[in-house]
């Protein structure tokens, strides 16, 4: 339905999440790699490569976002949270050289909102992973607003491609209000 | 046509079999993180649910606007007995509103919905809609393809539906 009078709840700004809002429940079900610092007893059969009945402690398993938040404690008891590889030095160096060359969507769809998630799981790189995302939505911005805004009638698929899906939104959005103009 | 986009949602299927022991579990504090993460599994299913059940209701709140005040057989089909309460109590509220507004009338604020720019407006059928009665009597056979010349406001809604075409020369 892409008429004016429909409003789906939009995603949650940063670290919040807005619980009715659909395109945040399908962030949330991205995976990361996590490591259990307890046993989970009798939920062996969730742990494909072990043949055991419980999962135990040190298990090196990929968990969905709204897995690891609930069960992710600051006392540090449950659950680590390992970032993914996007978001560790490697890559950051490379979005500080140059973010416009970088293929967002295949960096996995949602960069800007899993990382802002990450930042719930006190790794100590956390500032750092806070400019990054920032700064590359600073240096991507302009080019996706100008291509937005000049493409009319034109095949954007090319450009669409490589950019993530606050990126995409914000380019449908340029769009249809250069179309209504 | 009402599309949810089921496809759209995801709702996980976990089958954890831990419920019926948690009975047992008096005093055995080693199942804490299986029931924290059966709870985790509960409330992820409660989120998809609600977050469903929520974003079919904005949408038949936008069906008042798009559609009008009666919805056609196909929509309603789809809709549970409790939405059709909804949309009959949303619809009651709507009127009351606009009945307050704009003196003893009241104003149609589902009309006119952007600016217009003239009084009367040249439209084309796109299909066939069978007769239309216009206020001053005058009965307009809307026939796919026929070209008429009607005043803004009767035309509103069947432009909104997809059975006119409001033609720019």
């Amino acid at each position: 339905m892409d008429t004016q009078s429909y409003m789906p709840v939009p995603p949650g700004v940063g670290l919040e999440e807005n619980f009715f809002s659909l395109d945040d429940i399908l962030l949330s079900h991205q995976r990361l790699p996590c490591r259990t610092e307890n046993a989970f007893p009798r939920l062996g059969f969730l742990e494909k490569s072990s043949e055991t009945p419980d999962i135990l402690e040190g298990t090196k398993m990929e968990m969905p976002l709204w897995l690891a938040k609930g069960l992710y404690e600051r006392k540090r008891r449950v659950l680590s949270v390992d970032l993914p590889k996007m978001y560790r030095e490697g890559w950051r160096t490379v979005f500080g050289a140059d973010p416009n060359v970088v293929d967002l969507h295949k960096m996995g769809p949602y960069f800007y909102g899993l990382g802002s998630q990450l930042l719930h799981f006190d790794s100590p790189e956390n500032p750092e992973i806070a400019q990054a995302i920032l700064q590359t939505y600073i240096g991507r911005f302009r080019r996706t607003m100008d291509s937005s805004q000049n493409a009319y009638n034109e095949d954007t698929s090319a450009l669409v491609e490589r950019l993530d899906f606050l990126e995409r939104t914000l380019f449908r959005e340029g769009k249809s209000v250069q179309r209504k103009w | 046509m009402h599309r949810v986009h089921t496809d759209r949602l995801c709702v996980p299927f976990h089958p954890i079999k831990c419920g019926g022991n948690e009975a047992k579990c008096e005093g055995k504090s080693e199942l804490i993180p299986t029931i924290k993460f059966r709870h985790c599994c509960l409330l992820r299913n409660q989120r998809c649910v609600a977050a469903y059940l929520y974003d079919r209701l904005l949408r038949i709140r936008a069906l008042r606007w798009e559609y009008g005040s009666v919805l056609p057989a196909n929509i309603r089909f789809h809709m549970c007995a409790e939405e059709l309460e909804w949309f009959n109590q949303y619809k009651k509220s709507l009127a009351t509103f606009m009945r307050s507004l704009g003196g003893d009338e009241g104003l149609d604020i589902t009309q006119d919905m952007k600016p217009p720019k003239s009084l009367y407006i040249e439209v084309r059928c796109l299909k066939d809609h069978g007769e239309f009665e216009i206020d001053d009597g005058t009965v307009i056979l809307l026939k796919k393809n026929s070209q008429h010349f009607l005043p803004r406001w009767k035309c509103e809604q069947l432009i909104r539906q997809g059975v006119l075409e409001h033609v720019i020369s």
